[in-house]
Parts: C-alpha cells; sequence; structure tokens
C-alpha cells in the first residue's frame, strides 16, 4: 500500500515534468530555449515516471531501472548533437537573447573544414 | 492506481505529445521539427511503460527498451546530416 | 478506447499529410518519422507490442537513416 502511493506520487510528477516539457517545445520562441524545454524536463519527467512505475511493480524494477538508464544515457546526447548542429547550420537567435559565446567556436570550425 | 488517475496521467502526457505534433506542423525551420519529433519520441517512451503497467503485462516493456535504443540512431542522423550544411 | 483509436490515425493522417506538402525532404522524413511512431503506438494499444517493436525499430530508425543517406547523395529540396 506505502508502495503504491509513493509509486504513485513520483509518477505523477514524472507526467507534471512531461507535460511541462511538450509546452515548453510549443511555446518557447527559439529552437534553443526549445531544446533546453525539450531535454531537461523531459529526460527529469520520462525516467521519473518509469521509475515510478518501477516502484509500483517491485517485481519489474531491474528492466524499469535499465530503461530510465538507456534514456539518461541516449537523450542528452541526440539533444546536444542537434544543438550544435543546428548552430553550425546557421539558426538565428531570437531577439530577447542577450549573450552569444559560440563566435570562436564557429570560426575555429569554420578554419578546420577549410 | 485507480482508473481515475490512469484516465488523468494519460491525458496529460497525450497532451505534452500533441503540443509536440503542434509545433512539428508549424515549426518555421527543420531544426525545430527534428527537436519536436526527438521530445515526442522521448515523451512516447514513458507513455508505453505507463500503459504497460495498465495492462499489467511484463513483456509489454521490451516495445519501451527499444525506443530508448533507437530514438538515439534517427536524432543522431539528423543531426549529422544537419551539420554538413547543405 | 474508440475515441483514442479514432484520433490517433486523424493524427496519423494528418502527419502523412504533412509529407506530402513540405517542399524540404528533411521535413518530410521526418513527418514520416512521426508517422511510424504514432502507428507504433496505435498498434501497442490494440495489443500487438511484436508488431509495435518492429514497427518502432524499422520505422523511427531504420527509415529516417536510410533516407537520410538517400537525400545527402542526391537534393534537398524539391522543386
Amino acid at each position: 500500500m506505502l508502495l503504491e502511493v509513493l509509486g504513485t506520487v513520483v509518477t505523477g510528477i514524472g507526467v507534471l515534468f512531461l507535460f511541462l516539457g511538450g509546452l515548453g517545445v510549443f511555446r518557447m520562441p527559439d529552437v534553443y530555449n526549445r531544446l533546453q524545454a525539450g531535454t531537461k524536463c523531459t529526460t527529469l519527467g520520462a525516467c521519473l515516471t518509469i521509475i515510478g512505475v518501477g516502484i509500483m511493480e517491485p517485481a519489474w524494477f531491474w528492466k524499469t531501472l535499465a530503461i530510465a538508464l538507456f534514456i539518461l544515457l541516449t537523450n542528452p546526447i541526440s539533444n546536444h548533437a542537434l544543438g550544435r548542429a543546428s548552430r553550425k547550420s546557421g539558426v538565428p537567435l531570437c531577439d530577447q537573447s542577450v549573450v552569444d559565446r559560440t563566435d570562436s567556436f564557429m570560426e575555429k570550425s569554420g578554419e578546420k573544414e577549410q | 492506481m485507480s482508473e481515475t488517475v490512469v484516465l488523468v496521467f494519460t491525458g496529460f502526457i497525450g497532451l505534452g505529445i500533441l503540443l509536440c505534433l503542434l509545433r512539428l506542423f508549424m515549426g518555421p525551420t527543420a531544426s525545430d521539427r527534428a527537436v519536436a519529433a526527438d521530445t515526442a519520441c522521448t515523451v512516447t517512451t514513458a507513455l508505453l511503460v505507463l500503459m504497460g503497467f495498465v495492462f499489467q503485462r511484463y513483456v509489454y516493456l521490451d516495445v519501451s527498451l527499444v525506443y530508448a535504443v533507437l530514438t538515439f540512431i534517427g536524432a543522431v542522423a539528423i543531426a549529422r546530416f544537419l551539420e554538413r550544411g547543405i | 478506447m474508440i475515441v483514442l483509436v479514432s484520433l490517433l490515425v486523424l493524427l496519423m493522417l494528418c502527419s502523412a499529410l504533412a509529407a506530402l506538402i513540405f517542399k524540404d525532404l528533411l521535413n518530410a522524413v521526418i513527418a514520416s518519422c512521426v508517422v511510424s511512431l504514432l502507428a507504433s503506438i496505435l498498434f501497442y494499444f490494440l495489443h500487438a507490442p511484436d508488431v509495435a517493436m518492429a514497427e518502432a525499430s524499422i520505422g523511427a530508425a531504420l527509415v529516417t537513416a536510410i533516407f537520410i543517406i538517400a537525400i545527402r547523395r542526391t537534393r534537398r529540396h524539391e522543386e
């Protein structure tokens, strides 16, 4: 009974984070802001949801832990690759952006390609 | 978990997927669409695990395991294509 | 259940239409990836996890990678 309540609470927090990630992807003004919302919220939300299911059903715990570990390993790497690729392919920043320190990175990579 | 809780959780996750798909339909650049598709895939993984618990089938977790591993390949392929800059 | 299945089929139809309309072929590839994602969810809800697994592995990963290699060999924009 205690495990079920605890698992429901953890799963509920994860579901809330997943919804907020989707809302951030829809509402943010820029590719990079969308990446930030879509990566952080979704990784935490998916891990919490999956581990919450593992808490509710203790026989499934190790398999859900493996799925959460895979998400924790692969999702930030793929989103980092997407952000780097969109910066290199010249997607502009939004108007409210304050600072951009990727100029040296862009010049260096341009020299390497030439 | 009671019936109502399952319905509310599934509704919230489905709303998240729906917002990601809206961004995919109206995103200005190709990078926006790639980000939206990747986010929708990750949210789907969590939805499949939750539905496997609702259906009470242990075997159904394999689908989410395959999803968690294989979404990576598609996103990295898109990123490598964008980085080459065409 | 019938509401959920009809919503999924409607979203699949919208994604397939978007893949047909987009002039940039990379966007069309991403939209077809989403079609196979929604088809996988549909198979899962209809209690066919093995079909869903095959659809996920082939549609979301392999077809995307192969189409992107093909686009790199040819042109990206459709006239």
